[in-house]
């Protein structure tokens, strides 16, 4: 009997295609919105936990200068107000488990043939830990580098993709603005950073030979920032306060003056990123179910009419020994299969556009089964429920009434 | 020996209407034997359409004993009503309503789906039916591509398939020419002298000829009641 019924629904949508065809396209568009903003919004907060994780946990970053740098004051900002010496005094606070002190800028780089413009990292073998980043292949410079200058060098992927090609690096000799530095060791990919950077296009020096022989430093062992890595989650409140406390101290700064330093928190700038995305692709994901609720009405409407287009119908099936609960079950069988077959074209349809997108725009995207079986639950949901008031108004029709209809 | 096919004790049938309770049928009391051919007629306005839809448990009566089959079907509603459509009475209607969309194989069948009865008897069912009434070769035609006779017959077809105790005919040769409408009369003639009870509504007396029995309503009483030939086929209820 059901396999009849379901025969009758597919009958009469084939009986006026182009109807049955724009009261699923609703559908199609709503399931394949739904779908295609899911795979976005989830490939967005992929990428941006993907870049939580590369960056290491845990992490302050203190920067020389005012936190605010407002008006005037970014004019005496100039003079580097962070030094090697702060960080040393920063390993010995309670909490922190390492500090890298850290020189930065671009340069461009040398071998044999080819030049390749790449950031430069001047910090301490700390750094590595701090960020948790291995290297593939190598050793990693030591401390005995760091106190004799010694013009040695770490390089990520991309930079030995753009120089050596297939070569193998290690060991190898690069020119750095003129100076000679020995490859060590090659790091392991990282991928792309919180704002999109490149984290794989850049090289690791020693600090004391960045600031000689690469940036130059103003006053000796002058530095832009220092990473701080506290050993918990729960002290990061605590580490906070004595890093300030400890560099207003140490600054000299008096009561009431402002600091000429700011100390940043990493990780809850990360977490308020990862929210972000997560509420943009909620917001993504309610914007497409509103299309998925019109394509819902759109049913609900077409039902109607159909119902009252094919009252004699219903009054002939009555007069012949249909139940209410059959003519209900027609009609509500009629809206599910249309809400369905959208909803399998919608999934097609967004699975193939966010594959386009991906393929477009090199933005990642996720297609979970979840986000699919939701949409495809959603969709049949839809139909019974838009389906549901015609078909009760037409199981509810006068038998005679409905055979006078004409 | 089975009783009557239809027993109607003072039967009555208001409608509401906004001047007030209107009265259709007035103490009408009929009795139908097994077998038996009888015409209703009347002009409009007699009430023979709403006691038509009260045999055929389409409409209920204000008050009064209906017994179909020596079952009181007066006070049944809802589902046991349609089970009692679908398995007692087959129904002929003046437009033929057949569904345009369906086969004529599939139009036959329809009564049979909401019988609860598997594809392949319904489909065996419907094809010795349709050959009965002469339609063997249009099984898969649609209702659009034939005549409004061969409709008819197939909506004859269609009110057999159930194997009812009773077949009510509204109106049958309404739509037809004389020619034709000869030739469903002779179709009824032949399906009651194999034992089916046949009730139809007219108003053309040479259509009312051909059955047995002859009853006619005025102002929603029976004013006359005639037999002009025996019952066929006594005591079969059943096809």
């Amino acid at each position: 009997m059901f396999s009849a019924m379901l025969g009758e629904a597919w009958h009469s949508m084939g009986a006026n295609r182009l109807r049955t065809f724009l009261t699923m396209l609703g559908m199609v568009i709503g399931v394949g919105a739904v779908v295609l903003m899911m795979a976005i919004g989830q490939g967005a907060e992929q990428a941006v936990k993907k870049s939580i994780q590369s960056m290491g946990s845990n992490l302050f970053i203190v920067l020389a200068g005012p936190p605010n740098m407002g008006g005037a004051r970014s004019a005496t900002g100039n003079a580097p107000s962070l030094n090697v010496k702060d960080a040393t005094a920063m390993e010995d606070l309670e909490g922190v488990s390492n500090v890298a002190p850290i020189n930065m800028g671009s340069a461009q780089v040398i071998y044999a043939g080819n030049n390749w413009n790449t950031s430069i990292i001047g910090t301490t073998p700390s750094y590595l830990d701090v960020r948790s980043w291995n290297l593939s292949d190598g050793y990693v410079f030591s401390d005995s580098d760091i106190r004799s200058a010694t013009r040695v060098a770490l390089i990520g992927k991309t930079v030995v993709q753009n120089l050596f090609g297939d070569d193998d690096p290690i060991g190898k000799t690069i020119r750095i603005k003129d100076s000679p530095f020995i490859i060590l060791g090659v790091l392991d990919n990282k991928g792309q950073s919180l704002d999109g950077r490149d984290q794989d296009d850049t090289i690791i020096i020693p600090l004391t030979t960045s600031q000689r022989r690469v940036f130059g430093a103003q006053f000796s062992g002058s530095v832009r920032q220092i990473i701080v890595q506290a050993d918990s989650d729960k002290v990061m409140p605590m580490v906070e306060d004595s890093l300030n406390s400890l560099l207003r101290q140490r600054h000299r700064i008096r009561e009431g003056m402002d600091n000429d330093f700011s100390v940043r928190n990493l990780t809850a700038l990360a977490n308020s990123a990862a929210e972000t995305t997560k509420t943009m692709s909620l917001l993504l994901g309610a914007i497409a179910s509103v299309s998925l609720l019109v394509g819902g009405i759109g049913i609900m409407n077409i039902m109607l009419v159909s119902v009252t287009e094919r009252t004699r119908e219903i009054g002939i099936r009555m007069a012949i020994g249909a139940r209410e609960r059959d003519i209900l079950m027609q009609f509500l069988l009629e809206a599910i299969v249309i809400s369905i077959v959208g909803c399998l074209i919608g999934i097609g349809i967004g699975v193939g556009g966010a594959l386009l997108v991906s393929h477009l725009t090199a933005a990642s995207i996720v297609i979970s089964s979840q986000s699919i079986l939701t949409a495809f639950i959603v969709a049949a949901s839809v139909g019974v429920f838009f389906g549901f008031y015609p078909a009760q108004k037409a199981a509810q029709l006068n038998p005679i009434e409905a055979l006078r209809f004409q | 020996m089975p009783g009557h096919v239809i027993e109607v004790k003072n039967l009555y049938k208001d409608y509401q209407t906004a001047a007030g309770k209107f009265p259709v049928l007035k103490e009408v009391n009929l009795e139908i034997d097994a077998g038996d051919f009888v015409a209703i007629m009347g002009p409009s306005g007699s009430g023979k359409s709403t006691f038509m839809n009260i045999l055929g448990c389409l409409d209920q009566p204000s008050s009064g004993e209906y017994m179909l089959n020596d079952q009181p079907v007066a006070r049944l509603q809802g589902d046991r009503l349609a089970k009692v459509r679908n398995h007692t009475i087959g129904f002929v209607f003046q437009g033929f309503n057949l569904l345009a969309r369906s086969s004529l194989l599939d139009n036959v069948a329809l009564p049979l789906v909401y019988a609860g009865i598997d594809k392949t008897e319904r489909h065996a069912r419907a094809r010795l039916l349709l050959e009965k009434v002469g339609l063997a070769n249009h099984v898969n035609s649609h209702p659009n591509q034939i005549s409004g006779g061969q409709q008819q017959r197939v909506a004859i077809a269609r009110a057999l398939i159930n194997r009812p105790s009773l077949i009510l005919a509204d109106e049958p040769t309404g739509n037809l020419d004389s020619k034709t409408s000869e030739e469903i009369m002779t179709l009824f003639g032949e399906l009651n002298r194999e034992g089916i009870t046949i009730v139809l509504v007219t108003h053309e007396s040479d259509i009312a000829e051909h059955a047995s029995r002859q009853v006619r309503f005025l102002d929603g009483r029976i004013v006359e009641d005639t037999r002009t030939s025996p019952i066929a086929v006594k005591g079969a209820p059943h096809v």
